[in-house]
Parts: C-alpha cells; sequence; structure tokens
C-alpha cells in the first residue's frame, strides 16, 4: 500500500518533470523567430549565430528537435552560458551550496516567527495580539520582496550598523537575507497554527489532559502542539522546493551568491541558456519538493496512511 | 461586546483599505490635473551642485530621482502603470482561468483531464522565475507585462473553479436542465456560471494584489516596465544605486506598492469570508 502510492507519487513525478522540459523547450527553441540568435546572445558574431544553428540542429524537424533536447537534458547537458563561456550545469553547481544555507537559515526564522506568532495567537483568540498577528500576516502576503529586503539593509545594517551590507561568507552574511524571506513566509505559518492550534486545544484529549493536572505549558507544548504542527511538516517541504527554486529578488537585493543571483545577471545580459536552465532547475525542485511534502506528511501523521 | 469591538475594527481596516483604493485610482485617472509637474521633465533645480537627488522640500513635495524629476509626479503617473498592469493582467487571467476551469470540470473526461494536468504542470513553475523567462524571450513593453502576468497567474483560478464546477454539475437543478435538453453552452453560461460569481469576484480581487506586486517585481529586476514609464517598481529599478544617499527614492514607492496590494488582499479576504460563511471567525 504505502510503497505503491510513493511510486505512484514518483512517476506523477516524473511525468510532470517531462512536461516543464517540454515547456523550457517550446521556451527556447519555438517561441523565439530565431532560436539561435536568442541563445548566442544580442552581441554574437553571425559566424557563432551559424555554429550553434549547426550544433543544436535548429534545422530539423520540431519532434527531432525535442528529442535531440531531452537526450542533452539526461546527459546534464543544460546548454552553454555565451556570456561567461561555461556550461550551464557547472553554474548552476557552484550555486547551489549558498542557495541551500540561504534555505535552512529562511525557513528556521519563518518557523520561529511563524509558529510563536501562531500559538501566541491561538492562545488569546480576539485579542490585540491576535489581531497583531493577523495584520502582519496581511503585511507578509502584501509585501514585495525587494521592498522588505531594501527597508531591512535601510534600518539594520545603514542606521544601525548591526549587519553587513550584503555579501557573502559570515556568519552574519546570511542574517538580513533569511530574515526578509522568512518574515514574509511567516505569516502563512502563523494562519495556518493559529488554526490548527485552536482546533487541538478544543479536542477531548486536552481535556484530558488538563483534567489529570497537566501544568498549562505542558499541555500547549506536547499535547497540542504535537498534534497541530502537522501540516506545518507539509509547508516545510514546499517551502524547499520554493527557495531551492531560486529567490531572484533578495539574493540580487543582498548580493547572495545563489541561483537566483545567477538567474539576475542572466537577465541582465540575456543569457539564454542560463535564464532557461535556471527555470528548468526551479521547476524540478518545485516537483521534488511537494513529492517530499507527501511523503514526509506520510511518515509523520498515520492517519493519512490509512485513507 | 467582544465581537462587536472586532467588526468595528474589521470595518475600520476595511474602510481604510476602500480609501487607499479610492485614492490610488482617482490619482491614476486624473493624474495630469493632480501631478505638480510633468514625469519626464529633467529640472536644473531638481539636482543638488553634488549631481545629487534632492530631499523632500518646498518645491518638490517627496525630493527628485536620480535625473532631477519630481519624485511625487513620477509616482502619480507610476499609479496608472501599476493599476492598469494589475487590473488588466488580472482580469485577463481571470478570464483565462474561469474558462478553462468550467470546461474542464464540465467535460471531464479525456479534455478536462488534459487541461487540469496541463494546470498542474504550469504550476510546477515558480510564478516569477517563468514571468522572467517569458519577459526576457519577449522582449519587455507595457502589454508583454501585462501578457506574462497573466500567463502566470491564472492558473489558481482554474484550480478552483474547477473544483467549484465537479461539484455544482452534481447537483440536481443541473440534471433537471439537462433533461431539459440545455446545450452545454447554455448550461455553462445561464446556470453555473451564476455560481461561480462570488469565486470569480474574490479572486478577481485578491488577484490584483498578486499582479501588482508581481509588475513591480518585474521591473524592479528590469523586465517589466521599461523606463521612462514610470512604474512604482522601475522608480526602485532606476534609483537603487542612489538608496545609501536618498533612501526616500526607494521608501516611497515601495510603500505605495505596499499600501495598494494591502488593500485589495484585506477587501479580496473580507469578501472571501462573506462568501464562504463557513470560514467565519477561523484562519
Amino acid at each position: 500500500m504505502l510503497r505503491n502510492y510513493i511510486l505512484r507519487r514518483l512517476l506523477q513525478g516524473l511525468f510532470l518533470l517531462m512536461g516543464v522540459t517540454f515547456i523550457t523547450f517550446i521556451l527556447i527553441y519555438v517561441l523565439p523567430s530565431d532560436p539561435a540568435r536568442m541563445i548566442a546572445g544580442r552581441s554574437a558574431s553571425a559566424q557563432a549565430v551559424e555554429q550553434i544553428r549547426e550544433q543544436l540542429g535548429l534545422n530539423l524537424p520540431l519532434w527531432e528537435q525535442y528529442l535531440r533536447y531531452l537526450w542533452r537534458l539526461l546527459h546534464g547537458d543544460l546548454g552553454r552560458s555565451y556570456i561567461q563561456r561555461v556550461d550551464v550545469s557547472m553554474l548552476i553547481d557552484a550555486r547551489l551550496w549558498p542557495t541551500m544555507q540561504l534555505m535552512f537559515a529562511s525557513i528556521g526564522f519563518e518557523l520561529v516567527i511563524g509558529l510563536t506568532a501562531g500559538v501566541l495567537a491561538a492562545l488569546r483568540p480576539r485579542s490585540t495580539l491576535d489581531q497583531g498577528v493577523m495584520f502582519m500576516t496581511f503585511i507578509g502576503v502584501s509585501s514585495p520582496q525587494f521592498v522588505v529586503g531594501i527597508v531591512l539593509l535601510y534600518v539594520f545594517s545603514m542606521k544601525l550598523g548591526w549587519f553587513p551590507m550584503g555579501g557573502y561568507g559570515n556568519w552574519d552574511n546570511i542574517i538580513l537575507p533569511a530574515l526578509s524571506l522568512g518574515f514574509l513566509g511567516s505569516g502563512w505559518y502563523s494562519r495556518v497554527m493559529r488554526s490548527e492550534m485552536m482546533d487541538a486545544l478544543r479536542q477531548d484529549y486536552i481535556r484530558t489532559a488538563r483534567a489529570k493536572g497537566a501544568g498549562p505549558i505542558r499541555v500547549i507544548l506536547i499535547h497540542a502542539l504535537r498534534n497541530a504542527i502537522l501540516p506545518v511538516i507539509t509547508m516545510i517541504g514546499m517551502d524547499i522546493g520554493y527557495f531551492m527554486s531560486g529567490v531572484v529578488v533578495v539574493e540580487s537585493v543582498f548580493g547572495w551568491p545563489g541561483i537566483g543571483q545567477l538567474m539576475w545577471q542572466a537577465i541582465q545580459n540575456v543569457d539564454a541558456p542560463v535564464i532557461m536552465g535556471v527555470t528548468l532547475v526551479a521547476a524540478a525542485a518545485i516537483i521534488i519538493g511537494s513529492l517530499l511534502a507527501d511523503i514526509l506528511a506520510l511518515f509523520v501523521d498515520p492517519r493519512i496512511r490509512l485513507r | 461586546m467582544n465581537r462587536l469591538l472586532m467588526g468595528l475594527k474589521r470595518h475600520k481596516l476595511l474602510s481604510l483599505a476602500a480609501v487607499a483604493i479610492v485614492v490610488v485610482v482617482s490619482v491614476a485617472i486624473f493624474a495630469p490635473f493632480v501631478a505638480p509637474y510633468s514625469p519626464d521633465v529633467q529640472f536644473p533645480n531638481g539636482i543638488s551642485d553634488m549631481g545629487s537627488p534632492l530631499p523632500p522640500n518646498h518645491t518638490f513635495p517627496l525630493g527628485t530621482d536620480l535625473l532631477g524629476r519630481d519624485l511625487l509626479s513620477r509616482m502619480i503617473y507610476g499609479a496608472r502603470t501599476s493599476l492598469i498592469v494589475g487590473v488588466v493582467a488580472n482580469f485577463i487571467a481571470v478570464f483565462i482561468g474561469t474558462s478553462l476551469g468550467l470546461v474542464a470540470g464540465f467535460s471531464r473526461g479525456i479534455l478536462g483531464n488534459a487541461i487540469m494536468r496541463f494546470t498542474d504542470l504550469m504550476l510546477a513553475f515558480p510564478a516569477l522565475i517563468l514571468a522572467i523567462a517569458l519577459a526576457a524571450i519577449l522582449r519587455p513593453s507595457l502589454w508583454i507585462v501585462i501578457l506574462v502576468i497573466a500567463l502566470v497567474n491564472w492558473t489558481w483560478v482554474c484550480r478552483v473553479i474547477y473544483t467549484q464546477t465537479t461539484a455544482l454539475i452534481e447537483r440536481e437543478y443541473i440534471e433537471a436542465v439537462r433533461s431539459l435538453g440545455a446545450s452545454p453552452m447554455r448550461i455553462m453560461v445561464r446556470h453555473l456560471i451564476p455560481h461561480l460569481v462570488p469565486t470569480i469576484i474574490v479572486w478577481g480581487t485578491l488577484g490584483i494584489a498578486t499582479a501588482v506586486q508581481l509588475e513591480a517585481t518585474l521591473s524592479f529586476l528590469g523586465v517589466g516596465v521599461q523606463p521612462p514609464t514610470p512604474s512604482w517598481g522601475n522608480i526602485i529599478f532606476e534609483n537603487q544605486s542612489y538608496f545609501s544617499t536618498a533612501p526616500w527614492l526607494v521608501l516611497a514607492p515601495g510603500f505605495a506598492i505596499i499600501v495598494l496590494a494591502l488593500s485589495f488582499n484585506v477587501i479580496g479576504d473580507a469578501l472571501r469570508e462573506m462568501v464562504d460563511p463557513t470560514r467565519k471567525g477561523r484562519t
């Protein structure tokens, strides 16, 4: 049962991934009026453009081009950047670790801010604190990442001088970019946490625990939180996909050398192979993330397995 | 008593949001009359002796930008761009999403399945990344930006409408009109769409907030609305390097974006609670 379910989800993910390659194929090879020119970039010589046309078989029928494209992808070949003259896969590879660091730190902030706010709001529904938390979640979903990033930079590094203006390498470089993402994402966590926690606190087993003389902290942290936290696990899985797909804005504001910054630099140079390579990796990350979310939920919550 | 107070507070936030939207819309419509200057004139007295932008003062209420243009006037004209993109892009997105979701939910079978699998596929792309990829190959302009935002935002509407349609067609009245010989087209237009209108209105409002933010983000990255046409996002993009000496150039348009998106979100959320009474008081 369980194995079948996981296998089926894996297969679904694989099909989705195939579909994704089809879309990126259309974006590079079908939509542009002259794909070779676009891949080579605006400043390339006629000779270079001709060479690309030859090399990628752009005069072949579309289905054959697509098969060749898939074949190249299977061999880890995402094309070559015509600005930096390196393989796109190598460029992305070098950026994976910084993006992963930022992901862990951001999810950490999301959990700390979101769960604390959500639990506190659930304990005192309709209080000023609860309404404050709800208002912050509205601000969170309404603020573009670049505005929050720039405001944090202004307050914490220019005015207060607590953190560096950006960059990478020291432990304090990661705080502001992770805080920007963590603050914006925490709204979802606090909303879900609040409603789950309110549900959990209404259950019979909470009354039983209280009747048995468990203190309020024990009731909240051990009995209620354990049950309320389940949907949060799924959200973390989704977030892993989202953050690994490249946070273009925050990475470019803070000069964080991750996948998002690579994308931003590629936009500035209209470096098509890099843009499409990142797009493909991003979609793959989202698919893997949601797969991870489903499988994680399966192991954490035995009730799902019964369905 | 507590409930009443909460309702009043809620009301206050709602009316504030409505006022904010009315103000931005009227400023955008009457931009030539409201703006103190033209958004494109570079004032010789709009730049300090050192060649940097001026802070807010009597002549220029919000200061000037890197080229000595009046920031307030640029923001007023920028409101036009933000609203046009937000409203039109979202209208197209809701139209695509509703049509596809309705057809998929109504016909099910192979066609319905194909549409929904395609929707799932599009959902696998992070919106911003897909929008950047599209904008990069299509050469950005106002209309391309609108199209790109519509193309990445219709998926959620499609999912919601699909779910509702599949629930609706199980109802008896649909079976009744079907047995009376109504054509599929007639059933969809006359008997299904009226029930979907509340959902469409909710998404039409919430989606504007998303579209406004996406436009600002694309413009901030340089693949959105292109200067000299002002947009709140590209004002920040243009003036980013003066941020340390002239923070108002970034803070004022940033604040405007947040207020506009926040207002649409607050109103959309209130509408959703009205439409879906089971969620009242929760989440």
